[in-house]
């Protein structure tokens, strides 16, 4: 069994590397999904699906061993280019757009859309039934480009998620969904409540991926598959997960009977369709929690360094904008206004994939607290802003009538209150940023919310796992809104007089 | 003589409040500066310490000169008002403690910040100081626990420990209930009789006829009388002196 520990994936940026072959870095969205790769439902600490098979496959042939990088799916060719790793298998569609920009492959699978409906349906059979009818599709998809294409009226809605539009098109918020053939056999035939009908429509083929600047190294891979393909390894993997068709038998010249039983995909029925218990749903429940905690920490370690980024941001941006330079006054308002004015997502995506085109590549991690601390670094500037202007001019002219130069004064006197006045909101926003850091799994960070991405399109439990990640959230957030809480109670109890000696300490950590 | 000040002018956005006043502070002198609102009293003190600059004239406390920023420029200003800070300490109208220090803290953090003296020795001057002004009690009380009345005496206290050889008073007693007056007054008085030169802008007049040594009207930007007290009150010379004085008959 060719098995990935998902723990070399969380810890990639450490580069954990204890085999003596070369590495075959290999970038893949394991959110793709069945069959492509994804994580096991029966254990969710390894991926499988028929492209690692391949891949393995290939690493093999070339005397190379597999090192998994994730990444998100609209990011692999970024990623590729960046130079996060050497190849990309993950159906890539091999398009003129896309053969710009990279190296492809011979294909190393073919195959073509198809049309689902509910199974109630009988009114819709072919492309041509589709007039007035609303289809779901996937986004930037073959199957979107047809739809498309089609000269009568019909509303076609772009999902980012295959499951979703299926689960739409159950409820009767979709008429028919056209998505990849292997998409359908995995995700809608196995639904009685779903039916595929007519023929497969379009063509396409995906190829393995490499950088167009090393000829040498594409030509090896090639060479490679074309080795796998020949000798039949390809069609045993494209058999055992069902996906062995016409067009592939006809593009290698081969029988589209197939030779072997479909072991992989039989099981996936199994496995990813079966009824549970409550108590089996429990302990699958239970059994996400290591890798979900696992992904926590990660959150939490991004968030705090980035508020510690943040809060440095802003009590230097704060100062620069109260007592700089009308020049450093300037540089700092626009650092406010453009990054409190500007999507954080946005942000992320033009630190970790914009800035490689200036020549700066930046590792994921530090792409994800430099995009966190900047954004935030801004609000906390305000916040300092704020603090710093709420106290009296007096207490300045004090300090400075003491001696004190107005650094000191500073140092000593003015930030010291200001500090206290500004607790709250940081750790409010603190709070802020820890849901906030859920973006950066667009950016390849492997943190909670890419977990629960992960572990949802393997076992299909949205609502279960989405409820159980919003919980892991909600939990280690709340030390911080307690803190949050206990600070502003502080800051209302710093009354004249008799009532701060008696002050009540609010609890720490009861509800 | 420890200052001289000479034919001080200064504008806010061209509007003048101080039009040409001189005044020579003679050491262990009680000066008590009196006059209408808005005439420039508060200007005039801060000018002494350069927390605000004249725009013409000059003035020399304690063999430091310092004139116009326009004339010595910025920094130069700076430096000597640093100077003359470590010899002139302020108590203002509302006290300005560090609400976040202790009483004690208060007291440390300047001789701590600027003199850099140590922890042990400026503590055992803290107390001194707090004890002197009748605070022994209160060092480890926030300001904030404090009677308006201790505040001030707290201020005094904190101004004492920069050890300066006068002491600048913008209305110490202006924001303190009326019975809280009295122990504030008391402690300038002993500073007086131990021979610190002090200058008042005040609206005590018993305090000023019974205490001061030198009493200055003001108005309108000018010093209009000066002289000993009973001169002043008793005699005034000036028309503006008569009127002024006339409310607190
Ligand atoms: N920082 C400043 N900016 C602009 N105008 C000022 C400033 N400080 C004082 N003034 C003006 O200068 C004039 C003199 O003010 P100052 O505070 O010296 O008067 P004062 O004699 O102390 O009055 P009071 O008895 O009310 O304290 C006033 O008209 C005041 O409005
Ligand atoms: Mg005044």
């Amino acid at each position: 069994m060719m098995k990935i520990f998902i723990f070399v994936i969380l810890f990639f940026h450490f580069n954990a590397s204890f085999a003596q072959k070369p590495k075959l870095r290999w970038g893949a969205d394991i959110e793709s999904g069945a069959p492509f790769s994804y994580t096991d439902p029966a254990d969710h600490k390894t991926v499988i699906g028929f492209e690692v098979e391949i891949v393995e496959l290939l690493a093999k042939e070339m005397g190379m061993e597999v090192e998994y990088v994730q990444n998100s799916w609209d990011g692999l060719i970024a990623g590729l280019n960046r130079n996060d790793y050497d190849i990309v298998v993950n159906g890539l569609e091999i398009t003129p757009d896309r053969a710009q920009v990279v190296h492809f492959s011979k294909p190393y699978y073919y195959t073509s859309e198809s049309l689902v409906v509910r199974a109630s349906n009988t009114n819709v059979a072919t492309l041509d039934d589709l007039k007035n009818k609303r289809v779901g599709t996937l986004d930037g998809s073959l199957a979107q480009r047809i739809l498309n294409q089609l000269t009568f009226p019909l509303t076609v809605v772009g999902y980012d998620e295959e499951i979703h539009s299926y689960s739409d098109l159950v409820i009767g918020r979709l008429d028919a969904v056209l998505l990849d053939e292997a998409i359908a056999l995995y995700y809608a035939k196995p639904n009685i409540e779903l039916k595929v009908v007519g023929g497969p429509i379009g063509y396409m083929e995906y190829g393995v991926v490499t950088r167009l600047n090393d000829p040498k190294f594409s030509r090896r891979v090639d060479a490679a598959l074309e080795k796998i393909i020949e000798n039949g390894s390809v069609q045993r993997i494209l058999e055992k997960w069902n996906l062995w068709n016409a067009m592939s038998a006809k593009a290698w010249g081969k029988s589209a009977e197939p030779l072997t039983p479909p072991v992989a995909y039989d099981k996936y029925i199994s496995e990813a369709w079966k009824k549970e218990t409550i108590v089996q749903k429990l302990k699958r429940y239970a059994s996400f929690l290591p890798l979900l905690g696992k992904g926590a920490i990660m959150t939490l370690e991004i968030s705090t360094i980035s508020m510690v980024l943040a809060m440095i941001l802003g009590l230097l941006t704060a100062l620069a904008r109260l007592y700089g330079h009308p020049v450093v006054k300037w540089l700092a308002v626009a650092y406010v206004e453009v990054f409190r004015g500007t999507p954080l997502l946005i942000q992320l995506y033009l630190i970790f994939y914009g800035l490689p085109y200036v020549g700066l590549t930046l590792d994921p991690f530090v792409a994800a607290v430099l995009g966190l601390g900047l954004n935030y670094g801004s609000c906390e500037a305000e916040n300092y802003r704020a603090g710093i202007l709420s106290i009296p001019k007096t207490q300045m002219d004090a300090a400075q009538a003491l001696g004190m130069n107005w650094f000191q004064s500073l140092r000593h006197i003015i930030l010291p209150q200001a500090v206290k006045v500004v607790i709250p909101p940081v750790t409010n926003d603190f709070i802020a940023l820890l849901k906030d850091s859920s973006l950066v799994s667009v950016i390849s960070m492997v943190e909670l919310t890419t977990v629960y991405g992960q572990l949802a399109s393997s076992s299909f439990d949205y609502l279960g796992l989405g409820l159980l990640t919003a919980l892991v959230y909600f939990v280690i957030g709340l030390p911080f809104v307690r803190l949050a809480r206990y600070f502003e109670s502080q800051l209302a109890n710093n009354l004249p007089g008799e009532q701060r000696t008696r002050r009540a300490r609010p609890k720490l950590f009861i509800f | 003589m420890v200052a001289s000040i000479q034919n001080v002018e200064k504008s806010f956005h061209q509007r003048p409040v101080l039009n040409g006043v001189s005044l020579d502070i003679t050491k262990g002198d009680l000066i008590a500066i009196i006059g209408p609102s808005g005439c420039g009293k508060s200007t005039f003190l801060r000018c002494i310490n350069g927390l605000e600059f004249v725009d013409k004239g000059k003035l020399e406390i304690f063999g430091t000169e310092l004139c116009s920023p326009l004339e010595i420029g910025a920094k130069e200003f700076q430096r000597r008002s640093l100077i003359i800070r470590q010899k002139v300490g302020m108590v203002f109208q509302s006290f300005n403690l560090f609400p976040h220090l202790t009483i004690l803290e208060n007291l440390m953090v300047a001789p701590k910040v600027v003199r850099n003296i140590s922890k042990t020795d400026s503590d055992a001057r803290a107390h001194e100081f707090l004890a002197k002004v009748g605070l022994g009690d209160k060092a480890h009380n926030y300001p904030d626990q404090l009677s308006g009345g201790q505040q001030q005496r707290a201020a005094i206290a904190r101004a004492l420990a920069m050890s300066p050889e006068i002491l600048l008073y913008d209305e110490p007693t202006s924001a303190l209930d009326p019975a809280l007056v009295n122990e504030v007054l008391r402690v300038m008085k002993q500073l007086d009789q131990e021979g610190m030169t002090q200058m008042v802008v005040t609206h005590e007049m018993r305090f000023a006829r019974d205490v001061a040594d030198k009493i200055v009207f003001m108005d309108h930007g000018k010093i209009v009388e000066m002289g000993p007290p009973e001169q002043i009150f008793g005699n005034p010379q000036d028309e503006r002196t008569k009127n002024f004085l006339r409310h607190f008959q």
